[in-house]
């Protein structure tokens, strides 16, 4: 089972954070502060996986951001690493090129996404077309408003500039 | 796509969200966000009624604003209406809040039960996807209470559409993480295995992660998933990339499934059914054999798919362990890649391999893959693959490379990193003791690991060393020697220094003999490190200098020499001071037969698990250090220092010292000195007895305690204190001699005199038996606050025999003194073996106040004035009780007397009452006291009154005497 989901800038700047397990707010403050030093030191090219108390940490770094994944000690690293991409794959056929802004700007949208595809620590749903479709069918549901838009600033393309 | 025009934007939340960007400081921000706060929470409050869209926007702001870590405490209600709404995307918001910032709120939940409710029976699937949601987004308590019997019913019901199963399966297991004894198995339970049967792919993905959980708490009930997982596994590996369209993941079809699948199947032993069984052999062969195909993609993402179905099939065959062809095969597939280009995969192969390496069918096909392991831990640039390295060396090691692999850490451990030297240190003193041939190497290597890495060598690892060369003769001669060498380095570790001080302070007789190690060279040797060490270390070196004087006289001037001049004997440091006072006397007055039983060498050490191994164990938590540990649990040699864990007993003997706490590094002869009745800044006028047998009872500050002076091995369980104990305290109050304890083995016959404050007590120690008791010893002790601020120091005037042969009989001399009144017991602790069987008991010395006791003759008159005077209530104490034993007057008359009072007649106007007097005499004050005991023989019943010029000894003296009559 998946602990948390973190998703970090590189000036360690916290842009999601999603607990799959209840947990104080003290708490999930030091691990954010445990995380974001740990990760952040890490040397370019090392390995995608540490241990840290009873549990394994998997990052992977998307352009700007670090997507940081804690699993529980049995669990096997390299799908949880692929678990980070799904979820990249996800929010980039969402958004379109995905970049941080979007997430700043759409951190609700973020959190729908992430629900679609896991619950509970579990992974609900793997096919990124079934995925996309309840999202769609959400967005349909949705009063059209409004269409605030903002220009692609910064704008990199993860999927193309993984590090 | 176009870019976040998707939806309805909330133009106020990016226009919000782009101020708080733009924010340049931290103040800024919070100025803003308070500015913001206040807005919001005026709205809520106004009288006009919000929109959906406002609320929804206001309560997404205050979302915003939580998530950037500030405090959120309004705006649930505003999010549970929303809940309520009919249109989607208000209620999502609303969903999304409640699932951020759960509040506690009792009120609350069952207002969002209730919408959870509604939208759970809407027939409505994207509504009920968001309820269940939720659900397992807070997964809390009272939830389940809720939906814990309707959720299971969601799940299997024939007409719910797939989305839904999916999240309901997922919300159902996070209720059962949470609350297993709400979620109640029943007719659902077999109709969810089969879900692993389901068409949909996406449902039997989440249905297996509830499958697995279930599984591993109730193993026969959901059996029969074995073979479906089996025939479900088999189909996946075996179609072809295409055949499972979306759910192929680069290439590799249903990675996460079928990981989840080979993850379930490690809950189980081998299928016991034949065919299913060669199934899933076949699958596992299949899925070894596609690892050398070459690949169908160059990207990452078809690699790690197809590597992590790949080590969870490693991890199965691993967790059956019945298959020695697939064993090998798995060992073999992880030796490539040990050497892979991929850093992620040499730190799982180095990871795998270590569970790898306990399994007797691969064991030895692992160690072949050495040369490269050590490589790794050498060249490797990630710390955490060199982790793993050294992780796997440790798991690896036998007999056989033992010398290999110790001597390649320990030359890692030079430029090891620092967050893990201390673990390679434990991991090198623990292989190096379990697989010693010789213990000369064991010593060389600890010391080596001393002198690499002395600041990362814990207590515990020079402990151990010392403890082996005790326990082992054939090794103390190299070790004095080693470490004699060792000392000659100009700058050697404190941790040398404690181990050379405490081995050559036993052992450097063995090397004296060789005039460049000559007594004095030695004593240079170390002396010339004294002032660099701290105070622990000084404080050991100075009883080793006292261990020196024993074994070779002609060192006695040199170190009186030392111990006497003032930066010792008027130290500033208190334990030092008293170590060098003390010793000195010590060394003048005491003659050599004295000296040399109180000096005598260390007794072995119990056996008891190793104090290193429980300290990686601890470390790393349980089950980290599998390997060795498995092999074989006991291991030679004993604790060294009795345990850390000790620390109450030692805490309570260092009290009376209390400006200086005893160090903790304390062990074997350097615990801290037993109370002293002086202050510690005249200690030049301490007196110190001299261990004489003979000669008046000296008043005695003690020098030591157990440690050192009786050569007693530290305590490693308390014995239990005797159940009568007490009585056995109240069989003494009125008598000096007799039998304190008997049983089989063992009898402890007593003999006491008490003159003033001081007192002496003889203790017989008989063997009843005709096998001589071994390492027979005998430690006192003073609990609590008896030792640090109230009784008497008892001290062994010298030590007991070790050994007491069948039949035989040995004696003890234990000196009293009473520095003020007290009224917890001393205590008694015996150890011995008989027959191999250690045996320990723990009894009350009888040692009370009322020994201390001088009679006063007076006459009625001076009684009464007295009893006059003595008329504070507290001063008092009373006790009106039953008789116990016979009311006759001579018997009554003895005990009396006993007691160690005057009885006087003639005082009291009614004859049959009994009138006593005494005083009590402490070392600092005298404390007088009245006595007086009306019987009544009708009634059986006394009435016994005490005054006494200290409340606390008259209500002692009660409470001893009122058990007497």
């Amino acid at each position: 089972m998946m602990r948390f989901l973190l998703l970090f800038s590189r000036q360690g700047k916290l842009r999601l954070q999603k607990w799959f397990t209840p947990m104080s707010e003290r708490e999930k403050k030091k691990i954010i502060r445990d995380m974001t030093t740990m990760v952040l030191a890490r040397q370019p090219r090392s390995c995608n996986f540490l241990h840290w108390k009873d549990l394994k940490v998997i990052y992977k770094r998307y352009a700007s951001l670090y997507f940081c994944l804690a699993i529980e000690n049995q669990e096997n690293e390299l799908i949880a690493l692929e678990v980070i991409h799904r979820y990249v794959e996800l929010l980039d056929k969402y958004f379109g090129n995905v970049c941080e802004l979007d997430i700043i700007f759409n951190f609700e949208k973020a959190y729908f996404i992430l629900d679609e595809f896991l619950i509970g620590g579990e992974i609900q749903e793997t096919s990124k077309q079934m995925v996309n479709r309840s999202i769609e069918a959400s967005d349909m549901l949705q009063e059209v408003r409004c269409a605030g838009t903002h220009s692609h600033t910064q704008h990199e393309t993860w999927l193309a500039s993984v590090v | 796509m176009p870019a976040v025009s998707k939806g309805d934007g909330m133009r106020g939340l990016a226009v919000f969200i782009s101020d708080i960007r733009n924010c340049k400081s931290k103040e800024a921000e919070i100025k803003r966000i308070n500015k913001e706060l206040a807005n919001i929470r005026s709205k809520f409050k106004g009288d006009k009624a919000l929109d959906g869209y406002s609320k929804k926007k206001y309560v997404c702001k205050l979302l915003f604003i939580f998530l950037l870590g500030h405090d959120i405490d309004f705006g649930h209600m505003e999010a549970v209406n929303l809940l309520s709404s009919n249109k989607y995307t208000e209620k999502q918001i609303g969903y999304l809040f409640i699932s951020v910032l759960v509040n506690s709120n009792s009120e609350l939940i069952r207002l969002i039960n209730n919408a959870i409710k509604n939208d759970l029976s809407s027939r409505n699937p994207t509504f009920m996807c968001l309820a269940l949601h939720c659900i397992a987004n807070v997964g809390s308590r009272e939830m389940a209470e809720a939906f814990a019997s309707e959720i299971p019913r969601i799940l299997v019901a024939g007409d719910t559409m797939d989305s839904v199963k999916q999240s309901a399966a997922l919300c159902l297991l996070r209720l059962y993480k949470t609350s297993p004894d709400l979620v109640l198995m029943g007719e659902w339970t077999s109709r969810v295995v089969h879900l692993l049967n389901d068409q949909h792919m996406g449902v039997v993905t989440a249905a297996i992660s509830l499958i697995t959980c279930l599984s591993q708490k109730n193993p026969d009930e959901f059996k029969t998933c074995v073979s479906l997982a089996v025939s479900r596994l088999s189909r996946i590996v075996s179609s072809a990339s295409t055949d499972l369209q979306d759910y192929t993941y680069y290439f590799v079809p249903a990675p996460w499934l079928s990981c989840k699948l080979l993850r379930l199947l490690q809950c189980y032993p081998p299928p016991e059914d034949g065919a299913v069984k060669g199934r899933l052999v076949e699958c596992l062969e299949t899925i070894l054999n596609k690892a050398q195909e070459p690949p169908k993609s160059k990207k990452v993402q078809h690699s790690n798919a197809k590597n992590a179905i790949l080590f969870e099939a490693i991890s199965l065959i691993i967790h059956y362990d019945s298959e020695p062809n697939l064993l090998v095969r798995a060992c073999n597939q992880l030796g490539q890649f040990l050497q892979h280009r991929e850093t992620n995969l040499r730190y799982l192969a180095l990871e795998s391999m270590c569970t790898l390496a306990s399994s007797e069918f691969s064991h030895e096909a692992v160690k072949t893959h050495i040369e490269t392991v050590i490589n790794a831990l050498k060249t490797e640039r990630d710390v955490s693959v060199r982790q793993r390295a050294a992780d796997l060396l440790y798991a690896m090691c036998d007999r056989s490379n033992a010398k290999q692999i110790v001597a390649e850490m320990l030359s890692y451990l030079e430029t090891a990193d620092y967050s893990i030297r201390e673990e390679m240190v434990l991991k090198v003193a623990i292989l190096a003791e379990k697989y010693a041939v010789d213990y000369s190497w064991y010593v060389d290597t600890i010391l080596n690991l001393i002198r690499i890495a002395g600041d990362y060598v814990s207590e515990e690892v020079w402990y151990r060393v010392i403890q082996i060369v005790i326990n082992r003769d054939d090794v103390q001669g190299y070790a004095a020697k080693t470490v004699f060498e060792a000392l000659q380095a100009p700058a050697c570790h404190e941790n040398m220094v404690k181990v050379g001080g405490y081995i050559l302070g036993e052992f450097g007789n063995l090397i004296a003999g060789d005039p460049r190690s000559s007594p004095l060279v030695q004593f240079n040797l170390l002396h010339s490190k004294f002032h660099l060490c701290s105070v622990p270390t000084r404080a050991l070196l100075l009883s080793a200098y006292i261990k020196f004087i024993n074994l070779f006289p002609e060192t006695k001037a040199t170190i009186q020499e030392v111990l006497r001049c003032d930066s010792q004997i008027r130290n500033s440091d208190v334990e030092l001071q008293q170590r060098a006072v003390e010793y000195l006397k010590l060394s003048s007055i005491a003659s050599t037969d004295v000296l040399a039983t109180v000096l005598e060498e260390m007794p072995p050490f119990p056996e008891r698990e190793s104090s290193i191994l429980a300290k990686l164990k601890k470390k790393k938590g349980p089950g980290a250090v599998s390997v060795p540990d498995l092999e074989d649990g006991k291991r030679e040699g004993g604790e060294l220092n009795g345990g850390g864990e000790r620390g109450p007993d030692s805490a309570a003997m260092s009290a009376s010292n209390a400006s200086t706490p005893s160090p903790s590094a304390d062990l074997l002869g350097m615990r801290s000195a037993a109370p002293m009745s002086a202050a510690p800044t005249s200690a030049g006028s301490l007196l110190v007895d001299v261990f004489s047998e003979a000669g008046p009872a000296a008043p005695s500050a003690a020098v030591n305690d157990d440690g050192f002076l009786s050569s007693a091995p530290p305590s490693e369980d308390p014995a239990t204190l005797l159940s009568e104990a007490d009585e056995l305290l109240n069989k003494f109050v009125c008598k000096n001699n007799g039998v304190l304890f008997e049983n089989q083995l063992l009898q402890i016959g007593i003999k006491s005199e008490y003159r003033q404050n001081l007192g002496r007590m003889y203790l017989f120690y008989g063997n009843k038996t005709s096998v001589q008791f071994a390492s027979f010893t005998t430690t006192v002790s003073c609990p609590g606050e008896l030792q640090s601020h109230i009784l008497s120091i008892l001290r062994a005037t010298k030590p007991v025999e070790p050994v007491v042969e069948g039949g035989a009989q040995i004696q003890q001399v234990l000196n009293i003194e009473c520095l003020t009144d007290f009224s917890e017991a001393p205590l008694l602790n015996i150890k011995f073996r008989y027959g191999g069987a250690l045996q320990n008991l723990s009894l009350k010395l009888p040692v009370t106040i009322n020994k201390f006791f001088q009679p006063t003759e007076m006459t009625s008159h001076d009684f009464f004035q007295r009893w006059k005077q003595l008329s504070q209530p507290q001063q008092e104490a009373q006790k009106i009780f039953k008789a116990n034993h016979s009311m006759d007057t001579e018997v009554l008359k003895a005990k009396l007397l006993g007691l160690g009072t005057a009885l006087l007649d003639d005082v009291d106007p009614n004859p049959e009452n009994y009138v006593c007097a005494g005083v009590i005499q402490t070392k600092g004050q005298q404390v007088g006291c009245l006595l007086r005991l009306e019987p009544n023989g009708q009634a059986q019943m006394y009435r016994l009154t005490l005054r006494c010029s200290k409340d606390s000894v008259s209500l002692r003296l009660c409470e001893l005497l009122a058990q007497q009559f």
